[in-house]
């Protein structure tokens, strides 16, 4: 790790307001700055990775929203998950890490094989029965929770049934390569399909390579880098396959994680020239609101935003998202407070620490609540998983869409 | 610090808001000021005024000596233990107690954050002036505590000028209540004023009663270049004497003005001495002909560039030069030392040439922006701390130029507080009779010397 990264942190503070967890707890230990300096310590040897240690480090959500708001450049977030990775990489990876992240992520065709029992679970109606009955008391805690997070999937994935090349309509302006998301292809197929319908009405031909591979986002999560480079390089090389304008994703983790595959493979040429070319759905409709605007109808529906970490504070992507929202014709947009706040579900977190996230959550949740929209809509498939769920409980409930979606209503209407 | 003494004050605050492990201390053992750091013996978070009196109450009776601390924001070392004893949080007493619209008050817990009281004031048409750098994390405890300034500090004045009642725990566990709603009260001391600024050594704060203003109607944001750096501060003393009072008068120099250009591309001239931010504020009609009072003194004073903003939009763009004015000088070397002397008003342009002619002797980069409106500037050293050749010039040269500051009738902090970085300067500004006079108010509120030890004097 670099030590000048850790010394450029002049404890001014500026971040603790933003961080999730600081706001819960008003605990140092559980801010940026805080762990940037327990980081530092640990690396002059002052500190040592104790028990207590790792608690606090790990409590960091990673939504880097410390990193939008310190004025000296610092990114805590990302320090402390290098540091995490760097530890990881003097341990190795457990059994269950390497099956997960070495053999079941990096292959579509097993992922998508591991999660057809689900969808067989959900039309029989077996989930129906488990879920009436309470037996999900009955299973471990996390498996309970994620079990609880699963909204109704869709009949297959979407990488099975998309077709490699989908024409544009009428003049052809370019070529747009699209980046399926594993978990954008696996549950929110539709909102990936509305992705897709939109490009094609913009007059962009769309090519979704069918031997993509996940972004490796996951890797980063489990602080495996190893894992990372393989699914950069495989990725790189193969978008740098097609002659492609630009590459499109409507997951807002992935075109983080596919942004910075130039520095992950440590410049080199191909990888840096790729991440260049990532959009975020978003950046290209901003880019296109004339040409979008004659294909949106009336929609007049009560509307809030919510800005995944992975969007606002990876990628610094704000106003376009609003500016898409707001060219809808007779749409009541609301701001919705602490906007860029994270929602809790950070990867895998919601699973991993569900005490934090669920405080995480419950703010959200207020939030929403505040502005009385009937629909709450973001771009990040965790952002969907975690708000969904916890939005359909509320009282009055609010609907959870991707961005994409909303436009798809618009367009239908 | 011993363990029965640890479980006392966990009995009173709670296990899981009483921390003793070494990360905990280790990240209590700074503020935001550089180069300081020393690790407290226990850090506690009480929730209630009554829970900061036991403490104390206890802590007096032991002996052991207590630094309080808000968001520790501090920029003098106000807030570190320099003897491992107790560290007090305030943040968990965050409750906005009442906002009286009949008597323009409001009252809240100490550790309030600064521009969340701003935010409630203001949906209801009111407003807290004081806007501290730090404010959207400082708490209000703190800035009473440091009396803390801001940007709006010429036209406003700072905390001192809004606060109105104090609750104040006293080192053996006393309540103290001074002030109120009233705005006529002499009965007896002053015992509000004293209070304020007093960093944490006379008593620990629980709630504070500040006077609130109307929020004024409109305002006007203006940046102007000026070749020249005497002309700048010509302007600024013409302004006034004019009897314009703007709300900001903000003031760049030539190193602040060329980093902030390396950072943030707004499109400021390389060949100007100074760049200032003006923005009036008040009623419509006021502000157009205050507006175009200064627009003719920067033009009789040579300004080469003058932009009135014509939108909110473009006022928040005019600003960003200001805004990011910390930013980029914090991010050309790893340390940066902020510091915040203070002068006359009519000082300016001789200070500023002073800190540039000292930057270049001691061969330091030292950017210099700030509140030129009541002659506080922020000089900021950027260094690093791994070179301590370098550290030892940057202090020769501060301490140049807080003698300068004194010499020119000024202060050596104007919103900092004195702390522990700037004790050595104080004999020199207030005397021997200063000091004794101060030791005798310390010795009346904290006879056991438990409070905030080794802070100001």
């Amino acid at each position: 790790m670099d030590y000048v990264k850790l010394i450029n942190c002049m404890r001014c503070g500026m971040c603790l307001p933003h961080c999730p967890t600081y706001k819960e707890t008003f605990l140092e230990t559980a801010s940026p700055r805080g762990r940037v300096a327990l980081v530092r310590k640990f690396q002059e040897g002052e500190l040592v990775e104790s028990e207590k240690f790792l608690e606090y480090v790990s409590l960091c959500l990673d939504c880097q929203a410390c990193a939008s708001a310190c004025p000296c450049g610092v990114n805590a977030g990302e320090l402390v998950a290098e540091f995490r990775c760097e530890r990881k990489n003097e341990k190795g990876l457990s059994f269950m890490e390497d099956m997960v992240l070495r053999k079941l992520v990096p292959h579509p065709d097993r992922l998508e094989a591991a999660t057809a029992p689900l969808r067989l679970y959900q039309k029989t109606g077996l989930q129906k029965v488990v879920r009436s009955l309470g037996l999900l008391k009955m299973f471990p805690e996390a498996l309970g929770r994620m079990e609880g997070l699963l909204p109704k999937l869709p009949d297959a994935p979407l990488r099975q049934t998309i077709s490699e090349v989908t024409p544009a309509v009428g003049k052809e302006k370019g070529t747009a390569g699209f980046f399926l998301g594993c978990v954008m292809s696996l549950i929110f197929s539709e909102a990936s399909l509305a992705t897709v319908n939109l490009l094609s009405a913009l007059g962009y031909k769309v090519v979704t390579p069918k031997d993509q591979k996940c972004c490796g986002a996951p890797n980063m999560l489990g602080h495996d880098i190893e894992g990372l480079k393989d699914a950069a390089r495989f990725n790189t090389d193969l978008f740098e396959s097609h002659d492609l304008d630009f590459v499109v994703t409507d997951c807002g983790g992935c075109g983080a994680e596919l942004k910075k595959y130039g520095h992950h493979l440590d410049g080199e040429e191909g990888a840096t020239t790729f991440s260049a070319k990532v959009r975020d759905i978003s950046e290209v409709l901003a880019g296109e609101a004339g040409a979008l605007k004659e294909l949106l109808k009336p929609l007049p529906v009560k509307v809030t935003y919510h800005d995944p970490c992975h969007i606002a504070h990876c990628q610094g992507i704000r106003s376009q998202p609003r500016t898409i929202i707001n060219l809808i014709p007779g749409i009541d947009f609301r701001e919705l407070p602490e906007a860029d706040a994270c929602c809790g579900s950070a990867g895998t977190y919601n699973i991993e620490k569900p005490e934090m996230s669920d405080r995480v959550l419950s703010r959200k949740v207020l939030n929403v609540q505040k502005t009385g929209a009937d629909y709450l809509v973001t771009s990040n498939p965790g952002c969907l998983l975690q708000l969904k769920k916890a939005l359909s409980e509320a009282t009055p409930p609010v609907k959870v869409i991707h961005l994409t979606e909303l436009l798809q209503m618009s367009m239908d209407a | 610090m011993e363990n029965s003494f640890i479980k006392a004050l966990a009995e009173i605050v709670g296990a899981e808001y009483t921390l003793s492990d070494p990360e905990s201390l280790a990240c209590y053992g700074y503020d935001s000021t550089p180069e300081l750091q020393s690790r407290p013996g226990v850090v506690v978070l009480p929730k209630s005024t009554e829970e900061i009196a036991r403490v104390l109450a206890l802590c007096d009776g032991s002996g052991i000596r207590v630094t309080p601390r808000g968001s520790g924001t501090n920029l003098s070392g106000g807030s570190i233990s320099f003897d491992a004893g107790v560290v007090l949080q305030t943040s968990r007493m965050n409750r906005i107690l009442e906002i009286d619209e009949e008597n323009l008050t409001a009252t809240v817990e100490t550790g309030v954050i600064t521009s969340a009281l701003h935010r409630e004031v203001e949906a209801k048409g009111l407003f807290y002036p004081p806007d501290p750098g730090s404010m959207n994390i400082s708490t209000m405890g703190g800035n009473v505590a440091e009396n803390s300034g801001g940007l709006r500090g010429l036209k406003y004045g700072v905390t001192d000028d809004y606060v109105m009642g104090l609750k104040t725990v006293l080192a053996n566990g006393d309540i103290l209540k001074t002030g109120g709603k009233v705005v006529k009260d002499v009965a007896g001391y002053n015992l509000n004023q004293l209070l304020v600024s007093s960093e944490g050594t006379l008593g620990i704060f629980s709630e504070v009663t500040v006077k609130l203003i109307p929020k004024p109607q409109t305002k006007k944001t203006m940046l102007v270049h000026f070749p020249q750096l005497e002309q700048a501060a010509l302007t600024v003393s013409h302004i006034i004497a004019a009897r314009i009072i703007p709300a900001t008068l903000e003031f760049l120099d030539r190193t602040t003005i060329k980093c902030v250009e390396d950072y943030a591309k707004v499109g400021l001239p390389l060949d100007v001495d100074a760049v200032l931010l003006i923005e009036v504020d008040g009623h419509p009609a006021q502000v157009e002909e205050d507006a175009a009072g200064i627009r003719d003194i920067c033009e009789r004073h040579h300004c080469s560039f003058f932009q009135t903003a014509a939108s909110p939009e473009e006022a928040l763009k005019l600003a960003t030069a200001r805004r990011v004015a910390l930013s980029a000088l914090a991010r050309v070397r790893p340390t940066t030392i902020l510091e915040d002397a203070t002068v006359p008003r009519s000082c300016i342009a001789p200070m500023v040439k002073l800190i540039q002619d000292t930057a270049k002797k001691y061969d330091l980069l030292i950017g210099t922006f700030g509140h030129a409106g009541d002659g506080n500037l922020h000089p900021t050293c950027l260094t690093d701390e791994r070179n301590p050749d370098e550290i030892k010039r940057a202090h020769q040269a501060f301490g140049e130029i807080f003698e300068a500051t004194i010499a020119m009738g000024g202060t050596i902090t104007g919103e900092h507080g004195v702390g522990v970085a700037k004790k050595k300067y104080l004999p020199k500004l207030v005397g021997e009779s200063g000091l004794r006079v101060m030791r005798g108010i310390k010795g009346a509120f904290d006879p056991k010397g438990i409070l905030n030890p080794g802070k100001i004097f």
